[in-house]
């Protein structure tokens, strides 16, 4: 059995490489099912972050985890599953994507600079009392998964996600 | 005068404390049915053959060493990680990024921008020809200077297998006073983050070769076994 290459940090310099126009455009364009997932990266101060990079992978709405090459370079009509955006200058990101079938989550991948290696967690849109790792999770944490519906009937969704300090976000680990 | 050989080690990379969680994760093994088991795929429709030769995306040559650098990414079983995305970022050959946020006085290149892609082959092998890139300073005050290195991005068959990492060049005398590299689990791994010399990788009258094989760790492999 080979040893894993260790990760290093992504710096500070990886917006010249890793974002791409239409990132954040999971969902088709004008897809009348699409939500808006949508909120802040904070540090243990609670200040914004403004350089991270997340990264989310979800099953279609069909519940097909197949996914579709074309996430770098959208063609407004194919559902890849997957999507990178960064955040702005205030911490903000923002994704339009189309609700997962099968499970209610979406899988995220952050990208930090500061950080040794990625994070992972997930952003759940709902949540069923019978989910494997909701279930795992201490009840006092578990509200830091969870995606809050925004009033307005919008279909967007609030996920700010604290990386330290009082409502730190579970991160998941393999 | 002391020797920069007689200076003690710096201890390995922090980063920034409040960015850092304190909490320790959680195990994904509690959900045997996670979306992580399974990952993004890429194709001929994201990535242009040309995208991996960084000396080629402007009118005119790039200044500094030209070199390939090539391998093969795995899984911790040996098995190739094939047609997934494998991206490259670095400094020019004078140290500095192309990237707004760089202040470092070093000149920038016009015909270099320092970014590209590829795909995996189906034997998982990937190849980039480039720039040597730089040392430069960790900070704009410091004397701390960072070795050349590669940042890569790569997929692999699960989402849990994502790996940001970067690579760095043999010999290098900076590598031993370098943080960022020395914040390895353990000393031997920084081994697996050099790449080799290899002259099999030359490019004749043109490019110096250099070999650096990727292993995608996690998830654990009795875990995804017949899991897809």
């Amino acid at each position: 059995m080979a040893s894993g290459t260790p990760p290093q940090t992504v710096g500070p310099y990886f917006g010249a490489a890793l974002p791409y126009p239409g990132g954040g455009d999971l969902a088709p364009a004008g897809h009348p099912e699409a939500v808006t997932l949508h909120g802040y990266v904070l540090d243990g101060d609670g200040a914004p972050v403004p350089e991270a990079l997340l990264e989310f992978w979800q099953p279609a709405p069909d519940g097909s985890r197949a996914g579709a090459p074309g996430s770098l370079r959208r063609d407004g009509v194919t559902f890849t599953g997957f999507a990178r955006v960064a955040t702005r200058g205030d911490g903000h990101y923002a994704l339009r994507t189309l609700p997962p079938g099968g499970v209610p989550y979406l899988a995220v991948c952050l990208h930090v600079r500061g950080l040794q290696r990625h994070l992972f967690t997930r952003a759940y849109l709902a949540s069923p009392a019978d989910d494997p790792l909701l279930a795992a999770v201490p009840e006092e944490r578990r509200g830091t998964l969870l995606a809050v519906p925004e009033p307005g009937g919008h279909r967007a969704y609030r996920f700010d996600v604290r990386l330290r300090g009082p409502g730190e976000t579970v991160f998941l680990t393999v | 005068m002391t020797p920069l050989d007689a200076l003690p080690p710096p201890p390995p990379y922090q980063g920034i404390p409040q960015r850092r969680p304190q909490q320790p994760p959680l195990s994904l093994l509690c959900d045997p049915d996670a979306v992580e088991l399974t990952g993004p795929v890429f194709g001929p429709a994201d990535v242009d053959p040309g995208d991996a030769d960084l000396t080629r995306r402007h009118p005119g040559e790039p200044i500094g060493e030209r070199i390939t650098v090539a391998g093969r990414v795995t899984d911790r079983r040996g098995r190739p990680v094939r047609g997934q995305l494998v991206e490259l970022w670095q400094a020019n050959a004078a140290g500095r990024y192309a990237h707004p946020d760089d202040r470092h006085p070093a000149p920038l290149d016009p015909n270099f921008t320092g970014a590209g892609r590829c795909l995996t082959d189906g034997e998982g092998r990937y190849r980039f020809v480039t720039i040597r890139p730089g040392a430069y300073p960790l900070d704009g005050r410091s004397a701390v200077w960072r070795p050349a290195h590669l940042h890569f991005s790569l997929f692999g068959t699960a989402f849990a297998q994502r790996l940001v990492t970067q690579m760095y060049f043999p010999g290098d005398p900076l590598l031993a006073h370098d943080s960022i590299a020395r914040a390895v689990p353990e000393p031997a791994a920084l081994d697996r983050l050099i790449g080799a010399y290899d002259p099999a990788l030359n490019v004749p009258g043109h490019a110096l070769g250099y070999r650096w094989d990727v292993v995608l760790d996690g998830p654990a492999a009795t875990w995804t076994e017949g899991s897809r």
